[in-house]
């Protein structure tokens, strides 16, 4: 389909602005650009056709099936895009004296006081944007902890299963990764931590369930291995849906927790964002928050004064409100019965489908799997040359979108399958039969595993082109095509 | 496997040639290029960059992965292969014409192992 | 209660029959038994009637004010209707980050003309996906500028604080030093960056209109840095683009900013959009997802996320930025609004801001809010004020005004187009009664 740009005719318009009716005020030329952008120029109409032509070519929870491994794409209810469209929390600006917004404060309050209790905490900030900020938040923390204690530690404790963002946000704040590896059932090895741990330990990162969906069965010996050493434990919210009101990372021994509300708590992950990255914290690294803490509503307007002990302003304003709005709609919803159930039924829809799966695909890491599990293609790979990548193309064929592929590394081929609790008995046991079949179907015919998709508008987009001459933008002097 | 006699190979497959005034040029091995896949971009040091063997010199990247380069020798960087900047694809096209770096004052350490076409093969063998 | 669980309960104990189990808690075994929670302390749920009459509820505790004179880095502008109705569909909200290009080409595509209506705006070549929001925009661009010899930051005191707050914290986290320059009558006091800057210097920030509304020198600026080595960062109002200099016009080599006016409503902050641009040399060193265009097996166009060698899912400790998301729905508002407004509908909402900003100014000057500062301004400018603020401020609500934000005994005002004359003249009679 043509871009927007492509579609621009000189001197079309769409928005109407009204008149100006103060005198014009002329801006110098010295200060003034000297070609206008070259924006697109389109009618209303089309503006409406193109956007929907957009959507036709994107895949979302309502489309289909999205068991995508470690990404929570549950069904995100309807009413809570309609309560985050309300007037009385959209028009309002984030610098509003206190009195203006006690509806936004009553939000915030209400959502921490049931965060809390989720995740076992004592405190939290809702600044971090996304999981990767709260990450970012929670070492930050755990860095100005060591340092208030005039500790220099700078070694963050990694297992080889963890999301690349762990290592990433320990350098960030200027630590070494060290990595240790899982053991034959998936879980961390125990030996190889106590050998790791040490007076250099800042602290561990782990994801529980981890990316395997395998639960740390040894937790507390693990947290306790690492508050022995002096170093306090992260725990990576990624897969808390599997644990949401059952187990709390606060009882496990773990120190601050981030939540990605877009995962966890149902907010729609929008194609890639606005997302919510909560950070929960036990009293230990409570000082070191953000700031503000907008609980204590004296600090609204402050720019300055940041309290000594806290890392200081992660978020322009608060984080995105919206998005947590929507995630405290949730909770309210579904409520102390259906928070755990809804855990509880993600796990049961996962181990369901990993049994049906198991008929035919590989599962190396098959035992106490949680929400999630992770096939293996590496003897298909070897033998057929039919690659985790082909099964994933060739559900796309079947509208189905495919399971997080290559991931976690420490899996060769891996494909990585998380079916939500929003999805009914009979949808598994029809998308089951699909995975089956298209197991056969490669086998028998690896070349028609290698050709999909087939049904889609574009097919095997050249990577390799894109990556060694990139075209960025329509005017882009690459772009021959112009 | 394309493996040309009048060069050494590292165990992290870097391939190496020293002339007589001791000045090398390092590349990557056509095993190392075949594994990787195509290569997209290549991140070089800058000339003048002193090295000790051993020490990352820079890195190769696929679409999908990243691998980092070594030095197998200690020295300093005379030249860098510019041309492979713009186009990485050489290095897959041909392996050993595509030297990344030059390095002056090459000296070889003991530390890092330097295999000869035979002995890298067997090596090779082994690893896959 | 209420849920949103399709499995019925005698389907639910088929699928634990299938499994040999009695009961789903059997799959927790792993889990050590204290410490499966017995009671979760928080309220049973509620129905969707009664959840929308509490948030209605909450939502009307809340002052919408009709009138809006307040900006300082969140900006209160006119939203189209088709904006709104174009990033509500379906599967643009429901959809994930666009890792399977075969059934994402609509998001891929629409990131991709963002990126162009980014560089379009900021003049610069190449722009990224979009991150969080504009102070982590900032933050990031610093952090992309910095190596083992330059390590240290410049950043002027113009620049919005909040901004500063947030790179001083990433800054922080670095160990990496962030210094704060002054300034003169408003605006960067460029010789005193003149002395600062050395060859440790990584990165010079700018903010164009600055926080006071100032439009800052930023051709010399550049003069200035362009001998250094150091990067020449400007963080931009994006309206303001429609008419100021580019970054790309006077030369600097990454422009940021928070892209909020182009189409988000205010919303308590939340969520906004960070975006960033830089020049072609800088590409591998930009942080986060960008979108490329190829050609499919059959020679199609297609697009794709690129370069993803360069991120955390493939370089982990490596990567220069651990961000791994972009505001996808808020990339896609922008485009929108873009496409909407056109390039004489944006230069139109510049121009009315300016207009009208002077307008307010000339009428609060001849009360006695005399300006700060006698420097160029865009659609925000300081006053004094002759009384109290907080007087001023309390009185204008009352009559549903949100006044500028107090800054001490100044006030930072901002009108834009949606700000009428009539509107003005109210408010600025409404202040005659408080002044006299």
């Amino acid at each position: 389909m043509k871009l927007i740009f492509e579609k621009s005719v000189e001197g079309r318009h769409c928005a109407s602005l009204p008149k100006n009716d103060v005198p014009e005020f002329e801006l110098g030329d010295e200060l003034r650009r000297s070609h206008p952008p070259r924006l697109p120029e389109v009618s209303e109409n089309e503006l409406s056709r193109h956007y929907t032509s957009l959507e036709r070519r994107s895949f979302g929870v309502n489309s289909g099936f999205f068991p995508l491994g470690s990404c929570t794409m549950k069904y995100n209810p309807k009413v809570n895009e309609d309560i985050a469209k309300l007037e009385g929390f959209t028009e309002i600006h984030p610098l509003a004296p206190v009195n203006s917004v006690s509806g936004c404060i009553e939000v915030l309050e209400l959502l921490k006081k049931l965060l809390l209790e989720i995740t076992g905490m004592d405190n939290l900030t809702l600044q971090p944007s996304a999981g990767a900020q709260g990450e970012l938040t929670g070492i930050m923390m755990i860095k100005k902890y060591h340092q208030s204690r005039n500790d220099n530690r700078d070694k963050i404790i990694i297992p080889d299963s963890a999301h690349g963002t762990n290592p990433a946000t320990a350098s960030m704040c200027g630590m070494k990764t060290i990595n240790i590896p899982s053991n034959s059932e998936g879980r961390v090895d125990i030996s190889r931590l106590k050998e790791v741990a040490g007076e250099d330990t800042a602290g561990l990162m782990l994801t529980n369930p981890n990316t395997l969906g395998v639960f740390e069965k040894d937790v507390l010996e693990i947290t306790d291995i690492i508050h022995k050493s002096g170093g306090l434990n992260y725990f990576d919210g990624a897969n808390l849906n599997a644990i949401m009101g059952v187990v709390r990372p606060g009882d496990m021994g773990f120190d601050c927790v981030h939540l990605n509300l877009h995962k966890t708590f149902s907010t729609p992950h929008g194609g890639g964002g606005p997302g919510s990255g909560v950070l929960a914290c036990k009293e230990v690294l409570s000082e070191f928050l953000p700031y503000p803490n907008f609980f204590n509503t004296s600090d609204f307007y402050k720019t300055e004064d940041i309290p000594e002990k806290s890392i200081g302003r992660i978020s322009g304003f608060y984080g995105n409100f919206l998005v947590y709005l929507k995630a405290l709609c949730y909770i309210l919803s579904l409520g102390k019965t259906s928070i755990p159930l809804s855990a509880k039924t993600a796990v049961l829809n996962s181990n369901y489908f990993k049994n049906l799966l198991s008929k035919k695909y590989n599962i190396p890491f098959p035992n106490d799997c949680m929400h999630e599990f992770v096939i293996s293609m590496k003897d298909e790979a070897k033998n057929k040359g039919v690659t985790a990548n082909h099964i994933a193309k060739m559900l796309i064929d079947r509208n189905i979108h495919p399971p997080t592929v290559y991931f976690p590394l420490i899996v060769k081929e891996a494909l990585m399958i998380e079916p939500a609790e929003t999805e009914a008995k009979e949808l598994l046991d029809e998308v089951a039969e699909i995975f089956l079949e298209i197991y056969d179907i490669a086998m028998n015919d690896p070349e028609m595993a290698k050709a999909a998709p087939i049904n889609t508008e574009i097919s095997q987009p050249d990577e390799v082109l894109a990556a060694r001459k990139p075209v960025l933008n329509f005017y882009d002097e690459e772009n021959v095509d112009v | 496997m394309n493996l040309p006699d009048n060069l050494r190979f590292s165990k992290s497959h870097e391939w190496i040639i020293i002339d007589e005034n001791n000045t090398a040029k390092v590349g990557i091995s056509d095993f190392a290029q075949h594994s990787m896949g195509d290569i997209v971009f290549i991140n070089l040091p800058s000339v003048g960059d002193s090295f000790d063997a051993g020490d990352e010199i820079g890195d190769v990247e696929s679409v999908k992965a990243v691998s980092e380069i070594y030095s197998p020798v200690s020295g300093t960087v005379s030249a860098i292969n510019e041309e492979l900047l713009t186009s990485p694809e050489l290095i897959n096209e041909d392996p050993y014409g595509s030297w990344f770096i030059e390095i002056e004052g090459a000296t070889i350490d003991d530390s890092i192992t330097l295999m000869t076409s035979s002995e890298y093969e067997e090596f090779c063998q082994k690893e896959s | 209660m209420y849920n949103y669980l399709p499995s019925t309960d005698s389907q639910k104990s088929e699928m634990l029959k299938s499994l040999n189990l009695k009961s789903i808690d059997e799959l927790y075994s792993s889990v050590p038994h204290h410490l499966i929670v017995e009671n979760l302390d928080i309220p049973e749920g509620i129905s969707e009637f009664e959840l929308v009459s509490k948030m209605k509820d909450i939502a009307n505790k809340n002052t919408v004010f009709a009138t809006v004179f307040r900006g300082a880095g969140a900006y209160r502008h006119f939203i189209p209707s088709i904006v709104k109705h174009s990033v509500s569909k379906e599967s643009f909200v429901t959809a994930y980050t666009p890792y399977q290009p075969e059934i994402s080409q609509g998001i891929l595509q629409s990131i991709f003309e963002y990126q162009t209506n980014i560089c379009e705006l900021t003049g610069m070549d190449v722009s990224n996906a979009s991150v969080y929001d504009g102070a982590s925009a900032a933050a990031e661009a610093v952090s992309m500028c910095r190596n083992n010899k330059r390590t240290k930051a410049l950043i002027s005191g113009t620049v919005d604080p909040r901004v500063i707050s947030v790179i001083k914290t990433y800054c922080d986290a670095a160990d990496a030093e962030l210094v704060v320059f002054g300034e003169k009558d408003g605006l960067s006091d460029l010789d005193s960056l003149v002395e600062m800057l050395d060859e440790t210097v990584s990165s010079v920030y700018i903010q164009q209109p600055n926080f006071y509304g100032l439009i800052e020198d930023c051709v010399r600026v550049s003069d200035i840095i362009s001998k250094s080595g150091a990067k020449f960062i400007m963080g931009v109002n994006p309206i303001a683009m429609a008419i100021l200099k580019t970054p790309g016009e006077v030369g600097a080599d990454i422009a940021v900013g928070e892209g909020q006016p182009l189409g988000m409503p205010l919303s308590f902050g939340g969520p906004f959009l960070g975006f960033m641009a830089s020049k072609r040399e800088l590409l591998r060193n930009l942080p986060g997802r960008i979108v490329g265009q190829t050609k499919d097996k059959n020679g199609k166009r297609a697009f794709v996320l690129t370069l993803q060698a360069r991120e955390q899912h493939i370089r982990r400790d490596k990567a220069t930025s651990n961000i791994c998301s972009n505001q996808a729905l808020c990339a896609t508002t922008a485009s929108a609004y873009l496409a909407a407004m056109g390039p004489n509908g944006l230069l139109e909402v510049a121009k009315q801001c300016l207009s009208k900003a002077h307008y307010l100014k000339d009428k609060l000057t001849d009360l006695g809010f005399s300006p700060v500062y006698k420097g160029e301004f865009f659609h925000e400018f300081l006053t004094y004020s002759p009384v109290p603020t907080n007087i001023v401020l309390e009185h204008l609500e009352k009559h549903g005004i949100l006044g500028g934000l107090p800054l001490g005994n100044r006030i930072l005002w901002c009108a834009t187009e949606v700000n009428t004359r009539q509107e003005i003249d109210r408010m600025v009679a409404l202040l005659a009664e408080v002044v006299k």
